[in-house]
């Protein structure tokens, strides 16, 4: 069992308020992500369920049972950390079995454990060798090791794959997400890279300023964001956002479309007219930023490849149904 | 150095500091070899003459060269274990915050400032003096025989002053180390369950292995040569009971005026050191290699 419950929780250091009331409910077996720009609270949420951190008000509840004042070890939840934290001076064996000697386990037992988790990861041939032996990938896999050696209730994950090169960090990333079904234990995973986060997230938290935006499912939030953050943060290239008259005929402040809901059309007469400022051809994408005047820089993409190149003239068509509307204070106006 | 003329010039350049650095060290050293092997006693201008290794005899048979020697090794031995034993836990203790840390940090490193003679005659005079000193006020409020330090334990006195005087640099040795430790592996000890105690013996004290290894080195090659702290307190005495190498070979020279035989306690003392360097980078200087 690993159902992670947060009701209000607040945390100020000093004067200067990092998590302004989460109110949360992970149920458990999911994969819940955390993203939003750098000093959202994102890391400190986590670091505040584990216990590194002392919350400043409200309840955290681990299977209903309030934890706010259990230390990090007794909550049974297991960590990996950004820069892996690994024991340098220890085998592979010492730190994935550190946990479960300082639990005060059989050595025989704990050999079995460690080896189990070692055959899951790939890691048995690396065994006896010290952390500064290893590549990348295989301190992360350690590190995810000493996380599930343990059997916890959850998973914490605070930007595990940021210091991985890109196609290590897409291996990893496919990894993390299918031992955490094949175990089907509750994961919490913190990263700022929202690709990560709607490709691994059962649900995904979207915070901003030590608040939460919303909460839901990666194509939720994709079809129905419910503010102009949500909107602006997942998706990319990011959605493009027009003020004034065009918004105030469909009744709204701000009108987005996402780039891949412009239909292209050359010369054409109706639709956004504009002029290709820069075009991106890579083949599988064609990526347009064209300057439509009054309009701004509007941001087009186009599955595959179409000779447009910059100076031409285009129309962006927006399709009726993929604009989303926003009110005044930035809400999605739904209807 | 990238190119031939480049090396050229730097080497060049260096040369006067080289050359310089290279006399100043061989000419005393070449001197004290020569002199070793004369009859050269102040007392007795006008004598000198050739005795081949006679001085090395003389002074490696003369019954207060082993005394010395254990005194030696007893006094850096024990100064090692005390300010590694005490300076762990203080740097620990400096490692917390505290209201006032950067003046506590101060106040800890002070001593270290103080030149040894200053120090070995404050603690003479004002702390272990047994009857003006502190410590015999302190045996008097509780109807204590005062201890007459240098009397009764003279050598475990010595040792007291010089290891006040190195805690400091081995506390701060430490802090920098512990300071270096990376705090993640700390929340992860936390994590993985461990308490204060197993959190220090796991992973803080593997880590200040090489730390440890660099105070024991270097203060193993200035323990060797302790001499101002003896010659203020004890003169060497009772006795033989505090007299090291160093304090021997400067008895030799400037107490009996026998230059050759001081000469060759000098380059017996350079071998020593090395004998000494020799095992210490055996045993401990593993913790080194990265």
């Amino acid at each position: 069992m690993g159902q992670i419950t947060l009701q209000d929780v607040q945390k100020s250091f000093g004067p200067v308020h990092i998590i302004k009331g989460a109110d949360l409910d992970v149920a458990d077996g999911s994969f819940v992500v955390f993203v939003g720009p750098s000093g959202c609270g994102k890391t400190t949420l986590l670091r505040l369920i584990a216990g590194l951190e002392d919350v400043s008000g409200g309840k955290i509840l681990i299977d209903g049972k309030n934890v706010v004042d259990t230390p990090p070890a007794k909550r049974g939840l297991s960590m990996v950390f950004q820069s892996y934290a690994l024991y340098p001076h220890m085998s592979v064996r010492g730190n994935i079995g550190f946990g479960l000697k300082m639990a005060g386990l059989a050595k025989d037992e704990i050999n079995r454990k460690v080896e189990a988790a070692a055959a899951t990861l790939n890691l048995t041939p690396y065994l006896d060798r010290k952390p500064r032996e290893l590549s990348g990938g295989q301190r992360q896999r350690v590190a995810i090791g000493r996380a599930i050696v343990r059997e916890p209730k959850a998973f914490l994950f605070d930007e595990p794959l940021s210091n991985l090169d890109a196609a290590l960090r897409v291996q990893m990333r496919i990894e993390v997400t299918r031992l955490q079904k094949q175990l089907g234990t509750t994961a919490i995973y913190v990263t700022h890279d929202q690709v990560e986060a709607m490709t691994m997230a059962d649900k995904i938290v979207v915070l901003n300023g030590g608040k939460i935006e919303q909460y839901g499912s990666p194509l939720e939030l994709y079809e129905r964001p419910a503010n102009l953050f949500v909107a602006g943060f997942i998706g990319s290239p990011k959605m493009n956002f027009v003020t004034g008259e065009l918004a105030k005929q469909q009744g709204a402040t701000t009108i987005g479309v996402r780039p891949e809901h412009l239909r292209i059309e050359r010369d054409g007469a109706g639709g956004w007219q504009g002029t290709i400022a820069v075009a991106e051809h890579l083949g599988s994408d064609t990526f347009l930023y064209v300057d439509a005047g009054p309009l701004g820089m509007l941001t087009a993409r186009y599955i595959g490849e179409l000779s447009l190149h910059a100076g031409d003239r285009v129309s962006l068509m927006p399709e009726p149904a993929r604009i989303h509307r926003f009110d005044q204070s930035g809400n999605a106006v739904r209807g | 150095m990238a190119t031939r003329q480049t090396q050229i010039l730097a080497r060049s350049l260096l040369t006067p500091a080289v050359g310089l650095l290279f006399i100043w060290m061989i000419v005393p050293l070449a001197l004290t070899l020569y002199f070793s092997t004369l009859h050269y006693s102040l007392l007795d201008p006008g004598s000198e003459a050739f005795v081949g290794l006679e001085n090395f005899r003389y002074f490696l048979t003369d019954p207060a060269f082993l005394d010395s020697l254990q005194n030696t090794l007893v006094l850096v031995g024990s100064v090692l274990a005390l300010t590694i034993l005490l300076g762990i836990p203080l740097a620990l203790l400096l490692d917390q915050p505290v209201i006032g840390r950067n003046i506590v940090r101060l106040m800890v490193i002070a001593p270290f400032f103080v030149m040894p003679t200053v120090s070995a005659l404050v603690w003479k005079n004002l702390l272990m003096h047994p009857v003006s000193g502190l410590f015999a006020w302190i045996a008097s409020l509780f109807h204590l025989t005062p201890i007459d330090w240098f009397n009764d334990v003279p050598l475990f006195a010595v040792i007291l002053i010089v290891a006040w005087q190195w805690l400091p640099f081995a506390t701060l040795i430490l802090l920098t180390a512990l300071q270096s430790l990376d705090e993640e592996q700390k929340e992860a000890a936390e994590m993985d369950g461990a308490s204060a105690l197993s959190a220090f013996i796991y992973i803080t004290l593997p880590h200040l292995a090489r730390p440890i290894t660099v105070v024991i080195l270097i203060e193993t090659i200035f323990l060797l040569t302790v001499f101002a702290e003896i010659f203020v307190t004890t003169g060497g005495g009772p006795g033989l009971q505090t007299t090291n190498i160093a304090f021997l070979i400067y008895s030799q020279a400037l107490i009996q005026f026998d230059v050759g035989s001081a000469s060759a306690g000098g380059l017996v003392a350079v071998v020593i050191a090395n004998v000494v360097a020799f095992f210490l980078v055996r045993i401990v200087g593993r913790n080194l290699e990265a």
